[in-house]
């Protein structure tokens, strides 16, 4: 195994491994303490930072963090590199390679065509020596446009998953949150719902319910009931219809296994939704969540630090062109990102890597109430992911999800980053925003008016 | 835009606020929240934070306990304090030298216990205070009634759920049930989980466990967490296994709560 170092006024600073390097280099989070792998002290980190910044990029393609042999993710990863696409930056370091994605040469149309030779080790190396002026700078110029009933991630607009959770899955409580949330034009990415019973049958009601309210309204959206894969294969096998297929995905293949996962079920899963053929403009039919810190809860990390294997995800979620990818940053917990600080720049960190590798990224920017975290942070969060131009967020009553007990962006949040930076719905979504009345010809929602008449009929039956 | 009225009221569709206890229908100022729910969720917020900071009053927690008639037993974890706790879970599974101690000290009963309970603080106290005692009030009884043998009753400060499995292995228990106060969510600062786990032993992880949440005033009452708890122990003693091959039967059973209509298609 090669070993790196670096000199720092004669005190020469060793890494055993490229993974103690990375480690090493990244900037501090709870999570890599906790799995014994982070810098001792802030010159350590600069020194790793200095080495890394000096290593080839190619290093990557010969040393793998996790053994090729022994892991599924890694050989994903080296197998379908795609070195043609990689030659334009194949003789950088770690460091020249951020100086150029910040350079002019670096634009919307190069860093698709490039996105392929990229390996997440390369974006989560050059990552840790960004600022977070770097990650939003260069995450802006990423295109990465998706398609199902609307199309997501078009330049000067911003999508939300409305997220109408409830504690017992109570169809009209559910649908109350839904109705909230279409009032303040929320719902263009997904209309996803977290069920709180996993049985196939109760999805399977869930299912039914969203599809029947997308028809019946009319609404130019997708919906998503985030259950297991292989849940959704069974309902897509009864034509149960189902619009997106959900999962929780992980950086290695042992984490993936402690979720029940693999490549293979991925691909059955994509294959299944496919089958369907339900999405009118385009044929991203996966939905996709990740989050520093889920290796290492399954004790499936390999000593590597967690916003590497953060971006390793996002190579499993590339391989099934997925609608949606949403890094839940701040769900898993102060053991993981301790504060407002750490949960920040891995929401950057997630959206730069996953927007280099060529994905859909959006950011469930949330905090637990036993992180140091307020809604302050995530205003800032959702500020700088916005000025990033992040793909999506989530959008839920009052920032309150009642059944999942934790506190995400709400529908206030978006039209507030809406007002702020000027984006606006994808466009199919926008239309019928505009066509129901819910929004006005500024593109704003209608002050102080009644609901639209289809919506006020509906209200009318709860009397 | 100026001559339109600034939106600061409720929407038109506040109505539908009974029918979830989701914050909806918060009206808009410009738009972004107003005043009222702005500082309403400030509140909230203040009150799970104190809820995980908050410590577990010992004493009054005993004296509450001691008409159940059960030999309480008071430990810590190896987490010193509560900043530690949050950032080291692994030190919240596992108990302190001095705990260990009182364990190993312990003269074994002729009849190994059928079941130990382990009250945990957990990540809110308030939970424990609010829920654990009228909670085993119901449950305790139940349990002699049906000719249970009942350990113990361990009290542990900064615990993590697992804690209980090697509580549950040093009492020579059958299978444990950790009382503990749940992450607190912003509406439910105070909601206790109850986890059962047949045969503990430390290393075991959570697919060993069957899980009773949201215990509360608000939530699953005492008497509905008892029955539910009572129907898992038979069948985990019955079975000789707890975890996920439990499940599916105990999901079938909490899925019984009325179904209203759903506004939006009918008609």
């Amino acid at each position: 195994m090669p070993t790196y170092a670096h000199v720092i006024a004669n005190e020469t600073y060793r890494f055993g491994s490229l993974a103690e390097l990375m480690a090493k280099a990244s900037p501090e989070r709870s999570g890599d303490h906790l799995a014994g792998i982070a810098a001792g002290d802030e010159t350590e980190r600069v020194a790793a930072q200095m080495a890394l910044a000096d290593l080839p990029l190619s290093t990557f393609l010969r040393d793998a963090v996790v053994p090729y042999e022994s892991d599924e993710v890694t050989r994903l990863i080296l197998d379908t590199h795609d070195a043609r696409a990689f030659a334009p930056v194949a003789h950088l370091t770690v460091g020249g390679f951020r100086d150029w994605l910040l350079s002019d040469s670096a634009d919307a149309a190069t860093l698709g065509v490039l996105a392929p030779g990229l390996t997440p080790e390369m974006v989560a190396a050059v990552s840790k020596i960004c600022r977070d002026q770097d990650l939003i700078l260069i995450a802006r110029k990423c295109a990465v446009v998706t398609r199902f009933r609307g199309t997501i991630g078009l330049p000067g607009r911003f999508s939300t998953r409305l997220q109408p959770n409830h504690p017992t899955d109570d169809p009209a409580g559910i649908a109350a949150s839904i109705l909230d949330g279409l009032m303040y034009g929320g719902g263009d990415a997904v209309i996803g719902i977290n069920p709180a019973t996993d049985s196939p049958a109760a999805v399977e009601t869930l299912v039914r319910m969203l599809d029947e309210v997308i028809r019946r309204y009319g609404i130019p959206t997708q919906s998503c009931v985030l259950t297991h894969v292989t849940t959704s294969i069974e309902l897509i096998n009864r034509g149960v219809p189902v619009d997106l297929v959900f999962q929780s995905i992980a950086g290695t293949e042992a984490a993936n296994r402690s979720f029940g996962v693999d490549l293979a079920t991925l691909a059955e899963g994509q294959a299944a939704g496919l089958g369907l053929g339900r999405g009118t403009l385009g044929d991203n039919v996966m939905y996709f969540e990740t989050g520093q810190g889920s290796a290492l809860s399954a004790n499936a990390h390999h000593g590597v630090d967690q916003q590497t294997l953060e971006a390793r995800a996002y190579a499993v979620a590339r391989r099934f062109r997925p609608l949606l990818v949403n890094t839940v940053v701040g769900f898993i917990g102060p053991e993981y990102l301790y504060d407002g600080r750490q949960i920040i720049r891995a929401g950057l960190e997630d959206h730069f890597c996953g927007k280099l590798l060529g994905l859909p990224m959006g950011c469930d920017i949330c905090y637990t109430n036993h992180a140091e975290a307020d809604q302050n942070d995530m205003d800032r969060l959702l500020t700088l992911l916005g000025v990033a131009g992040v793909t999506f967020i989530m959008g839920i009553p009052g920032s309150d999800d009642v059944m999942l007990n934790y506190q995400t962006t709400s529908f206030h949040d978006a039209l507030y980053l809406r007002e702020v930076l000027g984006l606006r719905p994808a466009p199919e979504f926008e239309h019928w925003l505009r066509e129901t009345g819910i929004f006005g010809p500024d593109g704003r929602p209608l002050p102080g008016a009644g609901l639209p008449a289809p919506f006020a009929r509906a209200l009318g039956r709860i009397a | 835009m100026s001559d339109k009225p600034p939106s600061t009221g409720r929407d038109p569709w506040a109505a539908l606020g009974a029918l979830t206890p989701a914050r909806i229908a918060l009206g808009r100022a410009g738009a972004s929240l107003p005043t009222r729910p702005r500082l309403d969720f400030q509140l909230a917020h203040a009150r799970a934070r104190t809820a995980v900071h908050a410590s577990l009053d010992l004493a009054g927690l005993a004296a509450r306990l001691e008409p159940l008639g059960l030999e309480t037993l008071t430990l810590a974890s190896a987490a010193e304090s509560r900043a530690e706790y949050l950032q080291r879970p692994d030190r919240g599974r596992r108990l302190d030298d001095a705990s260990r101690a009182i364990l190993a000290g312990r003269e074994r009963p002729a009849e190994a216990p059928e079941v130990v309970f382990v009250i945990g603080d957990g990540l809110s106290a308030l939970a424990i205070t609010a829920n654990a005692a009228p909670f085993l009030e119901v449950m305790v009884p139940a349990l002699r009634a049906a000719g249970w043998r009942i350990g113990p009753l361990a009290i542990v400060t900064q615990a993590r759920v697992a804690i209980g499995d090697e509580i549950g292995a040093a009492l020579g228990a059958s299978m444990v049930v950790v009382l503990i106060g749940e992450r607190p969510g912003l509406s439910s600062p105070d909601s206790l989980g109850l986890y059962l786990t047949a045969h503990p032993r430390p290393g075991l992880t959570d697919e060993a466990r069957n899980c009773v949440s949201n215990v509360r005033a608000e939530g699953l009452s005492h008497a509905a967490a008892a029955h539910k708890l009572l129907y898992l122990m038979t069948e985990a003693r019955r079975r000789g296994l707890s975890g996920v091959a439990l499940k599916e039967e105990a999901e079938a059973l909490a899925d019984e709560a009325p179904r209203r209509r759903n506004f939006l298609l009918d008609g």
